[in-house]
């Protein structure tokens, strides 16, 4: 078993950034349920990310959609407004977007399960301030390219400005490298074993056995 | 040093520390569901790992079946795809499944803490973000995503962050009348859908303490409406009368050891928080949702805001949009407003209390004309015990729908879709665009409410309908 799962690294992006300002964009909006229960392959996921949002009630293309201007067509960076991918823990949120050409998300703050499964995708989650996204976004208006560069962690704008971001060392690390976390883990499966064996002393209420009711 | 109920359980799982906050956590007990279960099962499977702890995986289908009396699994088609995978799998990989038609299956996070698999103090995992229901009972319970799903199956550990920590304290008691569900929506409609983001929160207080074990689990349910992954109450009495004497809950001697333990959880005095909020329990007013998140909450004799008088241009837009899909004017009294559907279940509020609750508002009355209104038990063992109080038969009488226990239209992924532009008053959590299928516009609200919208014909405060003499 290798540590690597194939998870493409993320190291430096550049490319349009497009802005989708309103707040609590939650994953059934990214993702239909029935899309995940109906289409069993992940990667043809993207014709219905944000389907609500993205086409008109004909299924025509809805022009006021930022993704539906032809400068942000297949753009790989998303401004997003504040707890963006609220809700439900659907992976499939994650690979919708990709599958629509999004591979790095900026936002204020983030769904908490949103922001983990970015990370076991190749999808890398930027925590910014408001004012920074909206900077970055006027700047980014005409579908001029910055980019995210994760080996030095700064944001380019497309005038040339340098911004750091912040990001957890691990997280960073897994994805400069596509690390695989079960490969990693099982290197402890000794520390794992010998664990359980001791709270089976310490807590044996706490592993089940089913009595009659 | 003081520690918080969450401080405790996090300690007492730490296989090893990973720095920078993060630790490797053992995992106690790993719930599967239709949707969720079988990509992760499947996923180990592709990399010819063994579960690494199979007797503490559980299984039961929910989401994607169907809820027509009488249903098997093939009644939604796709469904049946889903719940042949689940069986196969946990048959091949021997994982504990409780299948539909038996006492066990039902809505994931209804059946856990109903059969004592979930008990105080253990961590609990489900590929479903609602897992923090199960909070309620004191458990460290949070959802995670098919790659955690799997990682956990194949290492039975998470590596994890330690999230903030966040206690709110609901002091004064709530009045009669008030219920759970209206704490949690008028908590979220205060404090914002993203109040909670990267927090786990303790919810205490007299309220709490006085509030009964099932109403605990619709506070914590609605955590993640808050934006937090874990919400959690501190296991007491109440809790342990709870857990006694079911099936997977220790029995005897076993039992009594796991309550002095349990008996150690709560949050010691002085322990420190990262936030604290304080609601004031006895002002809280049955409340219901007007708009696209679980934060549009309004008093049921309050008005739809006017998106005009928000300040931010962004926060404009999105009430103006949420008002727009939603087919309601700025400024409207919410009372009064006519629906078509209602739905009473939901892993928020299908247990038996709700049922009953919802049942005290329909005795003696009949659905309005024109209203659909279907009745979801949680799990099979909810839905034998309300039917052995007749319950089902006061539904049916009063013009109800009695249904097959599961998900169904909360998360619409069973083909049971409230029709594009149709009004509905749910027990459910979510409110989202299209949550409840394209176009469907949905009310969140207590089962009180809930019944009472159905039997008024229009959104009505409970309290009337029962100052009124029975038809």
């Amino acid at each position: 078993m290798s540590i690597s799962t194939g998870m493409q690294p993320f190291t430096t992006l550049t490319g349009p950034a497009a802005w989708l300002p309103r707040a609590n964009v939650d994953t059934d909006v990214i993702i239909r349920i029935e899309r995940l229960t109906t289409i069993g392959d992940r990667s043809r996921l993207g014709p219905y990310a944000m389907e609500a949002l993205r086409y008109r009630e004909d299924g025509s293309d809805d022009p006021s959609f930022v993704f539906n201007q032809p400068a942000f067509r297949g753009a790989p960076i998303l401004l997003a407004g504040e707890n963006f991918g609220c809700g439900s823990s659907r992976e499939g949120a994650v690979w919708a977007l990709q599958g629509m050409g999004v591979r790095c998300v900026i936002a204020p703050s983030f769904g908490d399960i949103f922001f983990n499964n970015c990370f076991q995708n190749g999808m890398l989650p930027i925590r910014l301030a408001p004012d920074a996204i909206e900077a970055l976004a006027r700047q980014c208006a005409d579908g001029d390219a910055m980019t995210v560069d994760l080996t030095q962690c700064t944001l380019a704008a497309p005038d040339g400005s340098v911004a750091p971001f912040a990001i957890d060392p691990l997280r960073r690390e897994g994805l400069l490298h596509g690390l695989d976390d079960i490969g990693l883990t099982l290197k402890d499966d000794a520390l794992i074993r010998a664990w359980q064996a001791a709270d089976r002393e310490r807590r044996p209420w706490a592993w089940p056995a089913e009595h009659a009711a | 040093m003081a520690r918080t109920l969450f401080d405790k359980v996090w300690d007492a799982h730490v296989v090893r520390e990973l720095g920078d906050g993060w630790a490797l956590l053992h995992i106690d007990r790993h719930l599967l569901h239709d949707l969720s279960g079988p990509p992760a099962l499947a996923e180990v499977a592709a990399r010819g790992l063994p579960l690494h702890d199979r007797e503490l995986v559980f299984a039961t289908p929910d989401h994607a079946m169907s809820s027509l009396p009488g249903r098997v699994a093939t009644t939604f088609p796709l469904g049946g795809r889903l719940h042949g995978a689940l069986k196969a799998q946990s048959a091949a990989m021997g994982v504990r499944l409780f299948d539909l038609g038996q006492p066990g299956q039902g809505i994931v996070h209804v059946m856990g803490p109903e059969l004592g698999i979930v008990l105080p103090g253990l961590t609990v995992i489900c590929g479903d973000s609602h897992t923090c229901t199960n909070g309620g009972l004191g458990a460290m319970a949070f959802g995670v995503g098919s790659s955690e799903s799997t990682h956990a199956l194949a290492t039975q550990t998470l590596r994890q962050q330690k999230p903030k920590q966040m206690r709110v304290r609901c002091e004064g008691r709530l009045r009669p009348g008030v219920t759970a569900k209206d704490l949690a929506l008028h908590t979220i409609g205060l404090l914002g859908a993203a109040a909670g983001v990267g927090h786990a929160v303790e919810f205490a207080g007299e309220a709490i303490e006085a509030m009964d074990v099932e109403g605990r689990l619709t506070l914590c349910n609605l955590s993640v409406e808050l934006g937090a992954r874990f919400g959690m109450v501190a296991p007491d009495e109440r809790t342990f009368d709870f857990l006694r004497g079911r099936a997977f809950a220790p029995q005897g001697a076993a039992f009594d050891a796991a309550v002095a333990h349990w008996r150690t959880l709560p949050s010691d005095t002085g322990a420190l928080f990262d936030c604290e909020v304080l609601i004031d329990a006895a002002t809280v007013r049955p409340t219901i949702t007007w708009g696209t998140s679980p934060e549009h909450a309004i008093a049921i004799d309050g008005q739809v805001p006017d998106p005009q008088a928000a300040e931010q241009e962004a926060e404009r837009d999105t009430l103006a949009a949420a008002l727009d899909y939603m087919g309601l004017a700025a400024g409207q009294a919410i009372a009064g407003t006519p629906v078509d559907w209602v739905f009473i279940g939901s892993c928020a509020n299908s247990r038996l209390s709700d049922l009953r609750a919802a049942a005290e508002v329909v005795r003696g009355r009949h659905v309005a004309t024109g209203v659909t209104a279907w009745v979801v038990p949680g799990s099979e063992n909810v839905k034998r015990a309300a039917e052995a109080e007749g319950l089902h038969t006061l539904f049916e009488a009063a013009g109800f729908a009695w249904r097959e226990p599961g998900c169904s239209m909360c998360v619409a992924a069973n083909g049971e879709q409230v029709p594009p532009q149709q009004r509905s008053v749910s027990t459910s959590n979510r409110n989202f665009v299209g949550r409840q299928g394209p176009g469907a516009r949905t009310h969140l609200a207590s089962p009180a409410m809930a019944a009472a919208a159905a039997i008024a014909g229009a959104i009505t405060d409970p309290a009337h309908l029962l100052l009124e003499t029975a038809p």
